[in-house]
C-alpha cells in the first residue's frame, strides 16, 4: 500500500495522519468551548509576569 | 557565492526583513507578546496563537537534524512524528495544559522550577530543577544553533565556523536588544511562511518522484544501497523498520530510532520547562482546544514532510544528483542496477585513478562509458548518483539544506533559510530566557533568599548560555549531533521532571518526598546511563574510558550501549515516585485546596 511494504513505516505513515485528524475532529467540536472566567489569580498572576518580562 | 546571488534573491530578502521589521515595531507599538493580550484581556485570533505556537517550539532542530536523521535512517523515524503529534500535541494540549496553566496562576509560578517548587513546597526542588535546565538547556540550544549555522553556511557557501560565528553574532544582538519577548505577529508570519514552504517541498518532492506511491516505491527500490555499517546495525532500506530484536549489534539501529528518537524526543516534550511556562500565558481552555486543532496539522505539516522528504531526497539524489564516476568494486543488485563505486578521477596528466578511500553506493545509469588503463589493467568507467548522506559529506546534518538548494529554485532556498533562522531566533530567545531564569529566579533568589533581585544574575545567566552554546556548537561536528542533543535533553527532562510534574497535576496523594526522590533518581541514572553505558555519549564525555579503559561498562553486552537513559531512568523514576509517596506524610489540606482550586 502506497508503495510501503513494511507494516510498522506504513503504520507510522498512517498514524500521523489519523492523529493529526484526532487533533482537527477534537478542535472542531470543542472550537467554542472551555471559555474560563478570570479570576483575581490569574490577574495577580499576568500582572507579575509583565513585570519579570519588562525587568529584563 | 553572494556575488552570484540574483535580483529575485535579494528581492525576497528585502521584502522579507521589511514585513518581519515592520511586524515587529507594530508589535512594540500595538499588540505585543502573549502576556500582553492577557493584560490587555484581548483574545490572539486562534490562527495566529497557533502559527506562533509553532514557530516557537519547531526549529531548525526537528527540520534540520531529524529531517537529516530520516534521509540517514530513512522513514521509521516518522514515529517521532506520530508521538509529535499525539504525545506533544493532543496529550499535552487537551490534558496536562488546563490544570497546568490554573495551577500555575493558583501557586503564582512563572517558571517551571517554581512550579514544582511551589506544588511540593521545596526550595531544594526549584533549585535542583533550576541547575538541571541551567546546565543542559545550552545542548538543546547548541541543536538549534547548529541547524541554522549549517544551512547558512550550505546557502552561502562559506564555513562552517564563520557562518556559527555569523549566526551567533545575530542571536546575541537579538537577545541583548530585548528580542526576549517573542512577538507574536511576527512569530505568526514565520510560522505560516514555514507551513507553505515545508507543503511546498512535499509537493514539489512528490511530483518529482512520480506521486505518492510511485515515489515510496522507487525509495523501496534502493534498499540495497543503504551504507553497509547502517546495514550492520539493521539498516533494511528507507522504507522499512530496522531489525527489531536483542543481544546483538544488528538490532541496534531499532533502539536508535525507537528508544531514542521516537520515545526520548517523543516523550520528553511533556516536561519541557518553556512549553509548560507557555501554557500559563493562554487565557482560557477555549484556546488550547483550537491550538490543538492547528498545532496537529502544523506539526504533521513540518515534522511529518521533513522527516519524509528527509527520506525521499536519497531517491531524488538517485535520479537527479551530481553525477559520480569510477569502476563498480561490487555489484548489489544487477537487476536495478545498483552497485558500489569506487570513485575515481583524472590527473593533470589525464590519467585516471581511484580517489582514496571513496567508494560509494550508487544507482548506474547508461552503459559503460568508456575503458581506460589503471595501472596496467583495463577498468569499465561507470557513471551514477548516490544516496543523500554522500552528497552531504557524511553528515547527516546536512541532508536537508543539500537537497533544499539542490532541488529548490535559489530564491525559495533563500526564503527558506530566512525563515527557518528567523524561527530558530525565537525558538533560541526563549531556551536563552529560561537559561537566565533558571540560574536567576530558580537558583540565586532561592539560594540567598533576595526575591524580585535577580535580573542581572539572569542577564548573566543569559550571557554564559548563549557562549556555552556557541562553544558546543563549535567543537561538536559530527555527523547526527543535532538530534542526540536535542535527544539527551528531552530524555532527561522526562527522566527527572515528569512523574514530579505528571503526579504533581494529577495525584493528591504525591508528597515531597516523593517529588525529590523520583528527580534525583531520574537525574541520577539518566547522568550515570550518559557517562558509562551509552556509548557514544561515554564516548564524548571520556570518563568511562578513564576510569576503565572502555567507553561502555556494557560494552560486550549489545544492545545496552545504544539503549537510551529514558528507558530505564523513567520507570525507575515513576515507581520511586509511586513508592516514596505512599510511604511518606501527604501535604497539608489547606494546601492541596490551595493548589487544585476548583476541581
Amino acid at each position: 500500500m502506497l508503495g510501503i511494504e513494511d507494516k510498522g513505516v506504513l503504520a507510522a505513515y498512517l498514524l500521523c495522519l489519523f492523529s493529526t485528524a484526532l487533533c482537527v475532529v477534537y478542535g472542531l467540536i470543542n472550537w467554542n468551548r472551555g471559555d474560563e472566567p478570570v479570576e483575581p489569580d490569574d490577574v495577580k498572576w499576568i500582572a507579575k509576569e509583565k513585570k519579570v518580562e519588562e525587568d529584563l | 557565492m553572494l556575488a552570484e546571488v540574483e535580483i529575485a534573491e535579494i528581492i525576497v530578502v528585502l521584502v522579507y526583513l521589511l514585513v518581519i521589521v515592520y511586524l515587529g515595531i507594530m508589535g512594540y507599538l500595538r499588540t505585543k507578546s502573549a502576556t500582553d493580550y492577557l493584560v490587555a484581556g484581548r483574545q490572539v485570533h486562534p490562527f495566529v496563537m497557533a502559527m506562533s505556537y509553532g514557530a516557537t517550539f519547531i526549529s531548525t532542530s526537528a527540520i534540520v537534524g531529524f529531517g537529516g536523521v530520516a534521509g540517514l535512517f530513512g522513514m521509521s523515524v516518522l514515529w517521532l512524528t506520530v508521538c509529535n503529534i499525539f504525545v506533544g500535541i493532543f496529550i499535552a494540549f487537551v490534558f496536562l495544559a488546563p490544570p497546568a496553566r490554573r495551577m500555575g496562576h493558583h501557586l503564582d509560578a512563572h517558571t517551571f522550577p517554581e512550579f514544582l517548587g511551589r506544588r511540593y513546597e521545596s526550595r531544594f526542588i526549584q533549585i535542583f530543577a533550576g541547575f538541571i535546565i541551567f546546565l543542559f538547556i545550552p545542548l538543546y540550544a547548541a541543536a538549534v544553533l547548529i541547524g541554522g549555522s549549517v544551512f547558512v553556511a550550505s546557502v552561502f557557501e562559506m564555513p562552517y565556523p564563520a557562518a556559527l560565528l555569523l549566526f551567533s553574532v545575530i542571536i546575541a544582538a537579538y537577545v541583548i536588544v530585548g528580542g526576549l519577548k517573542g512577538v507574536m505577529y511576527s512569530d505568526a508570519l514565520q510560522g505560516t511562511i514555514m507551513f507553505v514552504g515545508m507543503f511546498a517541498l512535499l509537493v514539489f518532492c512528490y511530483r518529482f518522484l512520480g506521486g505518492v506511491t510511485e515515489a515510496h516505491q522507487k525509495l523501496s527500490d534502493l534498499a540495497p544501497l543503504a551504507p553497509a555499517n547502517l546495514q550492520a546495525i539493521g539498516h533494511r532500506g528507507w522504507t522499512a523498520m530496522p531489525k527489531f530484536g536483542w543481544g546483538s549489534p544488528e538490532y541496534n539501529l531499532w533502539w536508535i530510532v525507537i528508544g531514542t528518537i521516537t520515545m526520548g524526543v517523543g516523550i520528553g516534550v511533556l516536561a519541557q520547562p518553556q512549553l509548560v511556562v507557555r501554557f500559563m500565558t493562554v487565557r482560557s481552555r477555549r484556546e488550547l482546544n483550537r491550538a490543538a486543532l492547528v498545532g496537529g496539522v502544523f506539526i504533521l505539516v513540518m515534522t511529518g514532510v521533513a522527516f519524509t522528504v528527509g527520506s525521499l531526497s536519497n531517491a531524488y539524489f538517485a535520479e537527479n544528483g551530481p553525477e559520480l564516476t569510477g569502476r563498480v568494486v561490487k555489484v548489489l543488485d544487477a537487476e536495478k542496477n545498483l552497485a558500489s563505486l569506487q570513485l575515481m578521477s583524472q590527473n593533470e596528466a589525464g590519467l585516471w585513478q581511484d580517489v582514496e578511500g571513496k567508494v560509494a553506493p550508487v544507482k548506474l545509469f547508461g552503459d559503460v562509458d568508456q575503458q581506460v588503463e589503471v595501472e596496467g589493467q583495463t577498468v569499465a568507467l561507470q557513471k551514477g548518483r548516490s544516496i543523500s548522506i554522500v552528497y552531504a559529506g557524511g553528515l547527516a546534518d546536512e541532508i536537508i539544506p543539500s537537497y533544499i538548494i539542490s532541488a529548490m529554485p535559489k530564491w525559495f532556498g533563500l526564503l527558506f533559510l530566512l525563515t527557518l533562522l528567523s524561527a530558530a531566533m525565537s525558538t533560541l530567545s526563549s531556551q536563552f530566557h529560561t537559561v537566565g531564569t533558571s540560574i536567576g529566579r530558580d537558583v540565586y533568589e532561592q539560594v540567598t533568599g533576595q526575591h524580585g533581585k535577580s535580573t542581572t544574575i539572569t542577564r548573566i545567566g543569559i550571557v554564559i548560555g548563549i557562549i556555552y552554546a556557541v562553544v558546543i556548537s563549535y567543537y561538536q561536528r559530527e555527523s547526527t549531533f543535532i538530534a542526540r542533543a536535542t535527544a539527551i535533553f528531552f530524555g532527561l527532562c522526562a527522566s527527572a521532571f515528569l512523574p514530579a510534574f505528571v503526579g504533581g497535576l494529577f495525584w493528591k496523594r504525591m508528597t515531597r518526598a516523593g517529588a525529590i526522590s523520583s528527580m534525583v533518581v531520574g537525574f541520577v541514572i539518566t547522568a550515570f546511563w550518559l557517562t558509562f553505558i551509552k556509548s557514544q555519549e561515554a564516548q564524548t564525555i571520556g570518563l568511562s574510558e578513564k576510569l576503565f579503559g572502555r567507553v561502555s561498562l556494557l560494552l560486550d553486552h549489545p544492545n545496552w550501549p545504544v539503549v537510551d537513559p529514558l528507558l530505564v531512568a523513567l520507570p525507575v523514576s515513576i515507581v520511586v515516585a509511586i513508592g516514596v509517596s505512599l510511604f511518606t506524610q501527604p501535604p497539608s489540606k489547606e494546601h492541596l485546596d490551595k493548589c487544585f482550586r476548583g476541581r
